[in-house]
């Protein structure tokens, strides 16, 4: 028990505070704001059309926030001989795994939530529809994370790795994403429990596909 | 120390559509010592890998009785943290006593494991092995990048190991001075 709490905390300090070569949990989170801020240049200051799809915008920036730190979640521990060392105590990989979900989702999906209300804001999206994203994205992000931590492990050690792991990473990210800004449409309450379902399905099945594809990448 | 037993029985290792070797056996009980010699490329590694319980043997099979610990040229310590930290980490999480052998690295607990030479890095992952409490001391190439001290330095710890009643196994085509040392060369189970 002790020996994971210290797993978990080297996970969660490597992720948010990022390391040479890593980068932290800034980066999602700049790169989260700079999309909320350029979308209005790119489409005009129409305040409706904004208020219209700035939720969308929205979850697509989260989306591809989320898979920017793919590269590091998982490869550079493989790569310097951790996962072997924890295997060779008999730590198994699913609990692992589980771990730098929660890490990961700490480090990307909690400063989305924070920044949300200024993304918002640069948007144009009213008290009523940044509550609605505020809750999508508490549902929705652990689902994210979960799918970019099994992307990660089934990519690690791959030449083209990172770019790979952002194609995988998409397709499987689509119901999050159409559920989380469906959500937001005048009719779409059903969303968010949609939206909450998909995250549970990704989160039930990761763990134990990321725990394969590590164990499997040491044949 | 608990008494320890490593056994290898028949083993066999593929990787991709090549076979490496066949029918290694040994047996090792505590205080044992048993060095794997080969050329690169017959599989030494791949070996220490099966005894580990890293990777599954194409055929035969490992027994062991005992905690196993695996140094090979990945330290598994943070690059960016300095050397005392990187240590700790693992030392919490082992949660066994203070090691008996340092390794000279004392002066080297303040400076980032990226800084450190190649000798030094070895050095500290033998030091991490040293500490984690494991009775079966699997080593790849332990004396890579040492210099002649600390190489007798290295096999003086391993017979102290082997003193406690551990077993050591070395993977290394260098010669070593140790006591009671079997062989098995890879090159007599080639497939």
């Amino acid at each position: 028990m002790r020996a994971l709490w210290t797993i978990f905390r080297r996970d969660l300090v490597l992720l948010v505070q990022g390391a040479p070569g890593r980068g932290g949990a800034a980066l999602p989170l700049l790169f989260f704001l700079a999309v909320a801020m350029l979308y209005p240049f790119a489409v005009g200051p129409d305040a409706r059309l904004l208020a219209r799809t700035g939720a969308g915008v929205i979850w697509v920036a989260a989306l591809l926030a989320a898979i920017l730190p793919l590269d590091r979640l998982v490869e550079p521990d493989l790569e310097a001989g951790f996962f072997d060392q924890w295997a060779l105590r008999g730590i198994s990989e699913e609990l692992l795994m589980l771990l730098r979900i929660l890490a990961h989702w700490l480090s990307f999906g909690v400063p989305l939530m924070l920044a949300a209300p200024l993304a918002a804001g640069l948007l144009g999206l009213d008290g009523a529809q940044l509550w609605t994203v505020e809750l999508g994205l508490l549902l929705g992000t652990p689902g994210l994370a979960a799918i970019g931590v099994t992307i990660a492990a089934l990519t690690a050690g791959l030449r083209a790795g990172a770019a790979l792991g952002g194609l995988l990473a998409i397709p499987l990210a689509v119901p999050l994403l159409i559920f989380g800004a469906g959500s937001l449409q005048p009719s779409g309450e059903g969303g968010l429990l949609l939206l909450a379902a998909s995250s549970i399905a990704a989160l039930a099945i990761a763990p134990f596909a990321a725990a394969g594809a590590i164990r499997a990448g040491r044949e | 120390m608990q008494p320890c037993r490593l056994a290898a029985r028949d083993l066999a290792c593929r990787r991709g559509d090549r076979l490496l070797f066949k029918g290694v056996g040994f047996e090792l009980q505590s205080g044992g010592a048993l060095q794997l010699a080969g050329p690169n490329g017959i599989g030494k590694s791949s070996l220490m890998r099966i005894l580990a319980g890293l990777l599954r043997p194409y055929a035969g099979q490992v027994e062991h009785d005992g905690l196993r610990a695996l140094s090979d040229e990945r330290p598994a310590l943070d690059a960016h943290r300095p050397l005392g930290e990187a240590l700790d980490f693992w030392r919490r999480i082992d949660r066994a006593g203070e090691a008996r052998a340092d390794f000279g690295l004392q002066d080297l607990l303040d400076v980032p494991v990226r800084f450190l030479s190649t000798g030094q890095r070895k050095r500290a992952a033998l030091a991490r092995l040293a500490a984690s409490g494991a009775q079966i001391w699997l080593l790849d190439e332990p004396l890579n990048g040492l210099d002649k001290h600390w190489s007798t330095a290295v096999q003086a710890a391993i017979e102290a190991h082997r003193a406690q009643g551990g077993i050591a196994v070395i993977a290394s085509h260098q010669p070593l001075q140790l006591q009671a040392l079997r062989a098995v060369s890879l090159l007599d189970h080639m497939a």
